[in-house]
């Protein structure tokens, strides 16, 4: 099973797409970071803690996340067209909710944070890229959180299972799993799976996954840590 | 056991120790370990251990003296934005007493208040008041914005930081807890100023940085270097602790300037030289009432000291 067969783009089977992440990159924004992976660019800024103006979104003992995922019209090969639609309002939704768990906002009752996650170019596996990113931007804001959200997908392509699949093995592709983790404790915040896959490979799938999401996790300390310290 | 050292730089879910040591402001117990929940520097104490944030937002705590500017003036209260996710509410009893007066002839909207905090309820809505010395309204002037959390470090050990660039620069400046600064002094001095707090901000969790600044202001200044000194401020770990700002009495030397402002134009205006006595004579001893003042609140540190 574990066959050194070498996929289209070069890689193993549990290798990661070349992988950049800076963070601190936007001016105005709490926190912001950039994240390269493969092909995919993404910018994330973060808002907040900060006075909600939407009355009907505080909650009087905690503080509330928001979280937009955009896709520019030039992300895509074709011109995707502009504004939400079912898929970025569904990647939006499940991003908030795997970033949620690890937040600690209780010392913030009634504020309100915005994530704005937007992908400039997009070549497959986005909304882990998105979540990986918006950690870094969180934690950039100052946020207290219990750990950095990781997210990373694994799948399966020509019977074989596969870590973090690019644009055309999800498309060609039989099935992709991205899972979301706090890498500290192997919490998994998001598990989302699309395809056919049996019993057996759908564990080896999510063991590969969360073994390429303490790889990225890494990456994520580098930078920030990076960001900060003193030459 | 215990993973990190004094002032190591963390993140978010790393370890710090393990149970025998005390969890403190920026970190959090599980599975008995004690975890950062923020990115910032290390303070360890009498086996406490906190975190001190890099970058955080400001949430108001009762006494605290902050700068704030008029959003919104209601019926009865200014609304005031204090830099924070909560709003503060500025009542007009806390200003007027039992009179009635237009609250918009006295504060408008885009004014700049000093002010401190009276409370903070439940909500966290802030009350302010103005009850102090030098609260009010600001004339004049910038607004430099830095993080809450390098306020300790803009001020310095005993305001050591702070009375340098005043001494330096000659301007008059105001730091809020908030993380707001106002600066008020020759336009260049201003935007010297603003980009050595920046400065400060930038480099905040370095060491010997008021050596480092102090350099730059004298280079910017006077085109050379400080002449050395030997009893040096020590960078101790002591300034990163939260050293409240003490009130300043700006608005006194304001005033003053004012006054002396006034009394040169009412000398112009009369000429007569029995006046000119009684004024100069005036002003000697309102100089004297002023130094006594100042003598009298010798822990109001930071504006002191020039004087």
């Amino acid at each position: 099973m574990m066959s050194e067969f070498i996929r289209k783009d070069g890689r193993k089977f549990d290798e990661l797409r070349p992988i950049k992440i800076e963070a601190g990159v936007l001016e105005r924004a709490d926190g912001s970071a950039y994240l390269e992976v493969g092909g995919n660019k993404i910018l994330v800024a973060v808002y907040g803690p900060r006075e909600s103006y939407i009355r009907r979104l505080l909650e009087p003992n905690t503080g509330v996340i928001r979280c937009r995922y955009n896709m520019a019209p030039f992300s895509v090969d074709d011109r995707k067209r502009p504004g939400p639609d079912r898929r970025s309002s569904e990647i939006s939704k499940i991003t908030a909710d795997a970033l949620r768990p690890a937040l600690m906002l209780e010392n913030y009752p009634r504020s309100m944070i915005d994530i704005y996650i937007e992908v400039i170019e997009a070549e497959g596996g986005t909304r882990c890229a998105g979540i990986t990113a918006a950690s870094v931007a969180l934690v950039d804001a100052g946020v207290p959180m219990k750990d950095i959200v990781v997210g990373c997908a694994a799948g399966k392509v020509n019977d074989e299972i596969v870590l973090d699949l690019s644009e055309y093995e999800d498309k060609e592709g039989q099935a992709d799993v991205p899972i979301a983790m706090m890498p500290r404790t192997g919490e998994i915040t998001l598990l989302q799976s699309d395809g056919n896959l049996t019993e057996e490979e759908f564990a080896k799938a999510i063991d590969l996954a969360m073994e390429g999401c303490l790889k990225v996790s890494e990456l994520q300390k580098e930078a920030l840590m990076k960001k900060y310290s003193t030459e | 056991m215990i993973y990190v050292e004094n002032k190591d730089l963390v993140i978010p879910g790393q370890i710090l120790a393990d149970e025998e040591y005390y969890s403190g402001r920026g970190t959090f117990k599980e599975n008995g370990k004690i975890c950062s929940s923020l990115m910032g520097l290390v303070s360890l104490r009498n086996k406490k251990l906190r975190v001190i944030p890099l970058k955080s937002k400001y949430v108001p705590k009762k006494g605290d003296v902050v700068i704030g500017k008029i959003n919104d003036v209601r019926f009865s209260m200014w609304d005031v934005d204090i830099n924070s996710p909560y709003s503060g509410i500025l009542p007009a009893f806390e200003v007027f007493g039992r009179e009635k007066k237009e609250l918009n002839k006295v504060y408008d909207v885009g004014d700049v208040l000093f002010l401190r905090v009276v409370d903070v309820d439940e909500i966290k809505k802030a009350k302010l008041g103005l009850k102090g010395r030098g609260m009010g309204k600001f004339k004049g002037g910038i607004i430099v914005d830095i993080a809450p959390t390098k306020v300790p470090r803009l001020i310095g050990k005993k305001g050591s930081m702070i009375n340098m660039i005043k001494d330096k620069t000659n301007c008059k400046i105001v730091v809020g807890q908030n993380g707001l600064v106002w600066v008020k002094g020759d336009e260049d001095m201003e935007q010297l100023t603003k980009n050595i707090i920046h400065l400060i901000e930038a480099e905040a969790h370095t060491s010997g940085l008021t050596n480092k600044i102090k350099n730059k202001l004298y280079l910017a200044i006077d085109g050379e270097l400080p002449p050395e000194e030997v009893d040096e401020v020590e960078e101790t770990e002591e300034e990163f602790v939260l050293e409240k700002p003490k009130l300043q009495n700006f608005k006194e030397e304001l005033e003053q300037e004012e006054r002396e402002a006034e009394e040169k134009k009412e000398k112009e205006d009369k000429p007569n030289i029995a006046e000119v006595i009684e004024e100069l004579k005036r002003k000697n001893k309102n100089k004297k009432d002023n130094s006594l003042s100042y003598g009298d609140n010798s822990n109001n540190s930071f504006i002191l000291n020039n004087k």
